[in-house]
């Protein structure tokens, strides 16, 4: 596969049989990350976005900058899981949630501000794919994506 | 059948529907948009219609094709409007299609290889 030119502004947009209330729950709630997210428990309070791998090890701890439940949800992003990413600038991340008709949400995941995180674009391309299809699969059949 | 098929519509008005994906990867000039994309992402119209040689309502018409398969979503910055490649759409067909048939292919060799060792 051919490497990207890596930009400051990555998009991801999908649609979702589920209500905005079940993405919302889908994206803050730990009883849910745990199953697609790579497991880790998101846990949301006092400001903070906190996760955590299965073994409880911080794998992030970053400020919310805005949260209207369930429509918008903006927080920043530093990848603690591994000393390279860590030692980056924040980037942010905007999880937009808009109902369509037909009982569909539309989810558009902006990561953005990564000018002074080159080496997180890169990283995490590949993952926020990995972690929206496992996030539909999961709302749409109540499984996790096998494998 | 008659509701199936509202159902459906419905549904693919969502541009979730793998036909428009499939019929917007079918044809070149769209695939060069996204592999343009692809290169340098977050572009303007303008900066799109530079690399081809196509009036910009050519341009524009395959870029709303794109758009309605989902594998294009703009963002507005400012006074403009920015192109960005959603990849999201490709990878539920990965997911759909080719995961499939190759767990099917994969799975028919370890049935062979059990064949193959039960036998010998």
């Amino acid at each position: 596969m051919t490497t990207a030119t890596v930009t400051t502004t990555q998009v991801y947009q999908l649609f979702i049989k589920a209500t905005p209330e079940q993405v919302w729950d889908a994206i803050t709630k730990p009883e849910f990350t745990t199953r697609y997210f790579f497991a880790s428990r998101v846990e949301m309070a006092d400001g903070r976005r906190r996760a955590y791998g299965p073994g409880g090890e911080l794998w992030g701890d970053s400020a919310i900058l805005e949260e209207h439940p369930p429509r918008r949800l903006v927080h920043e992003w530093q990848g603690l899981y591994d000393p390279d990413l860590a030692a980056e600038e924040p980037s942010r991340v905007t999880w937009e949630i808009e109902p369509q008709d037909g009982g569909v949400t539309k989810l558009t995941l902006v990561h953005d501000q990564l000018e002074g995180a080159p080496r997180t674009a890169e990283s995490v391309a590949g993952g926020w794919m990995f972690v929206l299809s496992g996030l539909k699969t999961l709302l749409e059949t109540g499984q996790p994506l096998a494998g | 059948m008659r509701l199936t098929c509202d159902y459906l519509v419905t549904y693919s008005g969502g541009v979730t529907d793998d036909d428009r994906v499939f019929k917007a990867l079918a044809d070149p000039t769209r695939r060069f948009l996204l592999d343009a994309l692809f290169a340098r992402d977050g572009r303007t119209l303008t900066d799109l219609e530079s690399e081809l040689e196509m009036t910009r309502f050519g341009v524009m018409k395959h870029l709303r094709v794109l758009e309605d398969s989902g594998l294009v979503v703009t963002r507005r910055s400012g006074r403009e409007k920015l192109h960005f490649l959603n990849p999201v759409p490709i990878r539920l067909i990965h997911d759909r299609w080719i995961d499939k048939y190759r767990e099917r292919h994969v799975s028919a060799l370890v049935d062979l290889k059990t064949q193959l060792e039960e036998s010998a």
